[in-house]
């Protein structure tokens, strides 16, 4: 399954690239990406573990960026 | 950013007037030293602050950091001018990025400004103006002139000539009366029209048309994917190196001093952000996405751009691409009854089916079709048809169809569509369809050749005669005639064979009944897309008008956003290396390395816009 999240206030490439790396690391995921430009975020991966995913990315995001809010698109 | 841009202003003339006024002796040492410090700390002191908190939460390598370590050691080995300079720099380079992002993100925000605002809903005798997500399918919609049409409907009462270009690129505007679909992201240009509400607001093709053009880079193409793999690398790569380029040489080489070589090691340090580079690529990308779907041209995924830009080989369907689909009766020849029999029975025969033959034939009998005089109805793909009309069998279909149930016919070669028919297994005549070439089909063959494709194939389920016509006129390379359904793959398979290695194949066809030829190509190219679900669905690229032209459009516009990208990250790369040797031998200072990096950083920015303009190509 896919979700879209859009990242408010996304403010380097390099971090959206690190969030890109980091989340496609997470169990369950499939294809992720972040897209600086349009600050959206879209995950794939497994169904039964997207509230797991969701909650890490969440965590990952705001370890790199502090100021981004993440938000269901 | 404006507080950020005053915090450089104040800090870059305490930071001059420090070293004018120090050089010329017109104050002291210390002063001077004060002077910088209070313009460092104004620059650079929310990067010295970013830092520590990022190092709290245990993260090192991030640019923040490297570039406080680098500043601070500056000024630890005494090059206070140098500390202050590379933050100036940086942060000069820093507010440009973000100007850069944010001018991009608006002008392409400006591309898509398709999104309409509101509704006019007619509630009673009322009309109420509310969010488009709010309508529902069956409600009846007022749209006045000038406005955007806000959803997909059906217009009921007016009549009017509607923009399509947001949509389209195309400029000629279209007249729409009742009965006719309107398309939501259009513009009502003249009269006034009443539309009754026919797909909700997240069905609608304006919502379809921004999902796809916003998801687009979603799908990275390989040197976006390279240049993410190559940032991941690059940063602590650079940061050892200087690590080891501090401590190193001073204890291997006699004689070297320890601060000579730190002061090396800082200059890598300040060059260590990848930034501009994992920026402009991806830009490149979204601005040629953006600039072509402006042109009426909609990519799915900036691999797709990629992959255009190394086509080789172009493959079309004929009927609905490179031909209108749009048949006509031209002869009728019967043998043993009338012409106006032939047509009836033909029509009747093929009355179930909604293929564009079928469809001609209907047109071209004109009478209402009684479907009590229609007992059975079997349809032989890719031969035709076998039907009980009046309790007589009927055969109306190709060639193949009289060979295979054994009934002589006419077999002389005539360029157009055939439909043979036969009753109760005697042959009763033949009807001659004609399509008709698109003004632009011989134009586009043309101009791919100019743009290196290698070959132009012809696919089709026609007869070889009408498929060597169109491709004699539109000096394509190759036709594939007579085809069936399932053929058309195999046909594929073996095409994509010819290809070189890194070559790519690109299918063109109309969406509707190809969604597996689309999905085996490279690239699947859709035509028509406007209002077609199927073709936006099945295909990788979008075309939305029935110009074939547009896939010259999209090539140019791939090979131009691809090159944009190249030069960006060979100049990019270049850049940072010679800067790395260059301090690694001592031959660069530090505010070479900053001035280049930003430098190379702000022309790379500016290169990748050139990418959204597309409107020439």
């Amino acid at each position: 399954m896919k979700r879209k999240f859009v990242l408010e206030g996304l403010g380097c490439a390099n971090c959206a690239a690190k969030m890109e790396r980091a989340i496609n690391a997470l169990d369950g995921v499939k294809e992720a990406s972040v897209n600086f430009i349009t600050a959206k975020l879209v995950i794939e991966g497994e169904e039964e573990k997207m509230p797991e995913i969701v909650k890490q990315a969440e965590k990952i995001i705001k370890s790199i960026e502090s100021q981004v809010v993440m938000k269901k698109a | 950013m404006k507080k950020q841009l005053w915090r450089i202003i104040i800090g870059a003339v305490i930071f001059i007037a420090a070293v004018i006024s120090g050089s010329a002796g017109f104050i002291g040492e210390s002063l001077r030293i004060s002077m910088l410090m209070i313009s460092y700390v104004i620059v650079g002191g929310d990067v010295i602050k970013e830092a520590a908190v990022n190092i709290i939460r245990g993260r090192v390598f991030d640019e923040n950091f490297l570039m406080g370590l680098a500043t601070i050691g500056a000024i630890f080995i005494g090059e206070y001018p140098e500390a202050v300079a590379v933050m100036l720099f940086y942060q000069i380079g820093e507010l440009f990025q973000n100007y850069a992002v944010d001018k991009s993100r608006k002008s392409i925000a400006g591309l898509m400004d398709i999104r309409p605002d509101y509704a006019n809903v007619k509630r009673g005798d009322e009309l109420v103006k509310v969010d488009p997500d709010e309508v529902r399918i069956g409600d009846i919609i007022v749209i006045k002139t000038g406005e955007k049409v806000p959803l997909d409907g059906r217009v009921i009462e007016g009549r009017s000539m509607v923009d399509t270009s947001a949509l389209t690129g195309e400029s000629v505007p279209r007249e729409v009366g009742a009965g006719d679909a309107v398309l939501s992201g259009c513009i009502n240009i003249s009269g006034v029209i009443t539309a009754e509400v026919t797909r909700e607001y997240e069905e609608s093709t304006v919502s379809k048309i921004l999902d796809l053009v916003e998801n687009a880079s979603s799908k990275k193409s390989r040197s976006e994917k390279f240049i993410t793999r190559f940032a991941a690398y690059y940063t602590p790569v650079v940061v050892i190196i200087a690590a080891l380029l501090a401590v190193v040489p001073p204890l291997v080489i006699e004689g070297a001093v320890f601060s000579d070589w730190l002061y090396r090691a800082l200059s890598f340090l300040v060059v260590s952000c990848p930034c501009a580079l994992v920026l402009s690529i991806p830009l490149s990308f979204f601005g040629g996405i953006g600039g072509a779907s402006r042109r009426g041209v909609l990519v799915k995924g900036s691999n797709y751009l990629e992959a255009l830009a190394r086509t080789e080989i172009i493959v079309f369907d004929k009927t609905g691409t490179l031909t209108k689909g749009v048949f006509n009766v031209q002869e009728v020849h019967p043998y043993g009854l009338s012409e106006e029999e032939l047509l009836e029975i033909a029509a009747y025969a093929e009355s179930y089916s909604n293929h564009p033959i079928s469809m001609s034939l209907r047109r071209a009998y004109g009478k209402d079709i009684d479907n009590g005089r229609i007992s059975s109805m079997e349809e032989i793909p890719g031969h035709g048809v076998s039907a009980i009309v009046d309790g007589k069998k009927v055969l109306a279909g190709n060639i193949k169809l009289m060979e295979k149930m054994s009934i002589p016919c006419h077999k002389r070669e005539l360029a157009g569509t055939i439909v043979h028919v036969a009753v109760d297994g005697k042959y009763s005549g033949y009807i001659i369809i004609a399509d008709e070439i698109k003004p632009d089909s011989a134009k586009t063959i043309k101009e791919l050749k100019a743009a290196n494709i290698k070959q132009t194939v012809m696919l089709t389920g026609d007869s070889m005669n009408v498929g060597l016509q169109v491709a004699n006129e539109l000096a394509m390379d190759k036709v594939y005639a007579e085809l069936l359904p399932g053929d058309k793959v195999d046909k594929l398979e073996e095409i994509l064979s010819w290809k070189s290695p890194k070559g790519k194949l690109a299918f063109v066809g109309d969406g509707i009944n190809d969604a597996p030829v689309l999905a085996r190509a490279d690239i699947g190219i859709a035509m028509g897309g406007l209002g077609s679900d199927a073709a936006i669905e099945a295909a990788d690229i979008v075309i939305m008008t029935d110009e074939p032209s547009k896939i010259v459009t999209a090539i140019r516009i791939a090979k131009k956003t691809l090159n944009i990208a190249y030069q960006n990250i060979v100049f990019a790369i270049g850049r940072k290396v010679a800067v790395l040797v260059l301090s690694a031998l001592g031959l660069s200072s530090m505010w070479a390395a900053i001035f280049a990096d930003v430098g190379v950083a702000v022309l790379a920015i500016l290169n990748s816009f050139r990418a959204l303009n597309v409107s020439r190509l």
